[in-house]
């Protein structure tokens, strides 16, 4: 008796600790930034207001409350600015999603059908930049893709191109980049499904009948779909808030969200804009993801 | 107790007549393996081995673990190609032919059933291959279902089925394209005894009706004997013997096949003396002579072993009269009780225990026999079987 109800604490305990992380450190910072959302710009320290003062006991908090108003949401919303740049930093992330995809499928697809003693080394292989700097890794990029960098020496030198062209500072060179960056979060997550998937279930479709690439479309896709998708959110969300990458890699018109967001809160000192763009940002990520769950919920379901 | 069917009868066209093609010079076989040995690396799976399975046959194959049966069906199916020799299906040399371009559907002994996929479109997997309209795969979907008893699972995944549903599944789907050659790795191992039983009778009708050849893999002698037409006896990747299941089992060739299908004594012996068409043997645990009808051809002084199935030895209290040949003298040592049949285990005075099998005619036994008893053992010269080898 004193043992279960020992183990049933135990238990508690573990799942309490991660939501004890996930409340100090995700959603007080939230309600935080939430809170800045809501108040005014000033020339102080801290640059907004009101700040809630508890001294003032009951009244101090009624005044703080009535303070708050969402007229900076009506602000970001009328401004085309910021709509383009999230519209922007959505239509990047996503269609450097899609090359990742393309990339990152056929390279796991390979992996997984390697020779067994071949898949650690290839494995390390995808992890190695990682060992790397970030940073400096895009910083190589600039060197690499400059007016007078490699590949423009390259292009005209062969003849290809008789004048090189303006390749950074542009939005190809931030989905290069970002392709360059996140490849290893695509191909892992992919790589884990295709592994797991049982080499028999493909010589039972070619038994019955399905030539190699039916039996890739109808048995190998569809059981690589979690990773697929793990990999894809895994590159999207943080493709979308992305700031280095097109901070160094983009052009002046590169308008995506992370670099509005920097230039709001360093530039024009003004958190609560600043504050405003993060919350709609997490509105934008989040909203889809939990329609995806519930459906894929409610797609279980109906299996049963 | 195993009971050797005869199934030379086998219905076709609502007529009986002798099915045995094997006997008719003129007949080719369907499937042929010609020489084909197998090699992984250091492994030899299967081993310059020889066999043709006719139309309309039901063939099965015997053999402990690992002996080849799986990579025999596999270079049929198409997944191996032969190390050495060839495959031929009709006239068609198989190499190089892909599996999916072969008339031959395979049961796989892990059942290999798609997990993302529910019953129904696992079964209609291969009619779909082959752009059959809609309805008609339905209704043929429905009938195999029906067949194995999965009705009213279509809907489900394979991971809310039990070991048993799951291989019907497989069956099922491995049915349904009606193939010209099926092959079955161990199909019915997860099934209960009666279900087992019913699915058996179902798959020879199945066959007999459609004109299919069956190639099935058994780990259950039973089995393999209620249902096939010929077995063959598999051992370290070659054949040991093949034959009607009477044959097998009233007529092994070694040691290994006596002792592999069905229970049996074996009586190590060295032969005296030829005498007509028996042989008459000496034997260092039974002190009588032994006499047993042979064609073989054994030379006297040749080391032999007697094959003597238990039904066929007779187990009696009082010495049988006038023996003076094939007898021997044991107690009781164990006595079980198997319904339709007994099986005594009698050990006799050299130490080696002997199992004797008599059927339970009658519900009460005047005089039974029982445990510690001392009896006597005694059996005709045509019981046993002299092996050689
Ligand atoms: N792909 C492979 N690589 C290496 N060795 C293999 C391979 N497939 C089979 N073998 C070996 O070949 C031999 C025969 O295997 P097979 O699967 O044909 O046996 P089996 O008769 O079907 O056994 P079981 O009754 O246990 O299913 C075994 O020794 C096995 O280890
Ligand atoms: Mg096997």
């Amino acid at each position: 008796m004193s043992n279960e109800a020992s183990a049933s604490r135990g238990r508690a305990l573990v799942v309490l600790v991660p939501y004890l992380w996930l409340l100090f450190f995700f959603l007080v910072p939230f309600l935080i930034v939430f809170k800045i959302s809501l108040s005014d710009d000033v020339l102080a320290q801290p640059p907004y207001a009101p700040v809630l003062d508890l001294s003032a006991g009951w009244d101090g908090i009624r005044e703080f409350v009535a303070a708050l108003d969402f007229e900076n949401y009506a602000f970001v919303l009328g401004d085309s600015l910021y709509v383009q740049s999230y519209l922007q930093s959505l239509g990047i992330a996503a269609f450097s999603t899609l090359i990742l995809i393309l990339i990152g499928f056929p390279i796991a697809y390979g992996m997984a059908r390697s020779p067994r003693s071949w898949r650690p080394l290839l494995l390390m292989l995808v992890i190695l930049p990682f060992w790397t700097s970030f940073l400096i890794r895009v910083y190589a990029w600039m060197g690499i893709l400059a007016r007078e960098g490699l590949v423009n020496q390259v292009l005209v030198g062969t003849g290809i191109l008789s004048q090189p062209v303006e390749i950074l500072a542009t939005n190809s060179a931030v989905v290069l980049g970002i392709v360059y960056s996140y490849l290893p979060f695509m191909v892992l997550p992919l790589y884990a499904a295709l592994d797991r998937l049982d080499e028999s279930l493909l010589e039972a479709a070619a038994d019955l009948g399905a030539p190699p690439w039916k039996s890739f479309w109808l048995i190998t896709f569809p059981l690589a779909m979690p990773g697929l998708i793990a990999g894809s959110l895994l590159c999207f969300i943080p493709a979308v808030g992305e700031f280095v990458i097109p901070d160094l890699l983009g052009g002046s018109d590169t308008l995506m969200i992370g670099r509005t967001l920097w230039t709001e809160f360093f530039s024009n000192r003004s958190w609560s804009i600043a504050s405003v763009i993060a919350v709609f940002l997490l509105i934008v990520l989040v909203v889809p993801m939990v329609l995806y769950q519930n459906l894929q919920a409610r797609s279980l379901e109906a299996g049963k | 107790m195993n009971v050797a069917l005869d199934r030379e009868q086998k219905p076709a066209n609502g007529t009986r007549q002798e099915f045995a093609p094997w006997k008719d010079p003129s007949q080719r076989p369907l499937v042929r393996f010609e020489g084909v040995t197998k090699r992984f690396g250091e492994v030899t799976a299967v081993d310059g081995l020889s066999l043709g399975i006719y139309e309309r046959e039901f063939f099965a194959l015997l053999g402990p673990s690992g002996c080849g049966k799986t990579t025999l069906m596999r270079m049929l199916a198409g997944f191996e190609e032969p190390t050495k020799g060839r495959v031929l299906l009709g006239e068609q040399d198989l190499a190089g032919v892909p599996p999916y371009r072969r008339p031959v559907n395979m049961m796989f002994q892990s059942y290999a059933l798609f997990p993302h996929m529910s019953v129904r479109d696992n079964v209609a997997f291969g009619l779909k291959q082959d752009r059959l309209p809609k309805s008609e795969i339905a209704a043929r979907v429905a009938e195999v279902l029906r067949l194995v008893k999965l009705s009213g699972f279509e809907r489900r995944k394979p991971d809310q089925l039990s070991g048993g549903q799951r291989q019907r599944v497989a069956l099922a789907r491995s049915l349904v394209k009606r193939p010209k050659v099926l092959l079955l790795d161990e199909p019915l191992a997860a099934l209960d005894k009666k279900l087992r039983e019913e699915t058996q009778f179902e798959l020879m009708e199945l066959q007999s009706s459609l004109g299919m050849t069956f190639m099935m893999v058994t780990h259950d002698q039973e089995e393999a004997m209620a249902v096939a037409d010929r077995i063959a006896v598999m051992n370290h990747g070659c054949i040991v013997q093949m034959g009607t299941p009477a044959e097998i089992y009233e007529q092994p060739a070694t040691r290994y096949v006596a002792d592999f299908i069905g229970d049996v004594n074996l009586i190590e012996a060295k032969v005296t003396a030829r005498d007509g068409r028996n042989v008459v043997m000496q034997s260092g645990i039974i002190a009588a002579p032994l006499r047993a009808a042979s064609d073989a051809e054994v030379a006297v002084g040749a080391d032999v072993a007697l094959a003597l199935r238990p039904e066929k030895v007779k187990i009696t209290v009082r010495k049988p009269a006038d023996a003076t040949e094939n007898f021997t003298r044991g107690t009781v040592a164990g006595i079980a009780y198997l319904g339709d049949f007994s099986i005594f285990q009698v050990r006799l005075e050299s130490g080696q225990v002997f199992k004797a099998a008599r059927p339970n005619v009658t519900r009460f036994t005047d005089q039974p026999i029982t445990w510690d008893d001392r009896v006597f053992l005694s059996w005709s010269p045509e019981a046993g079987v002299v092996l050689t080898q």
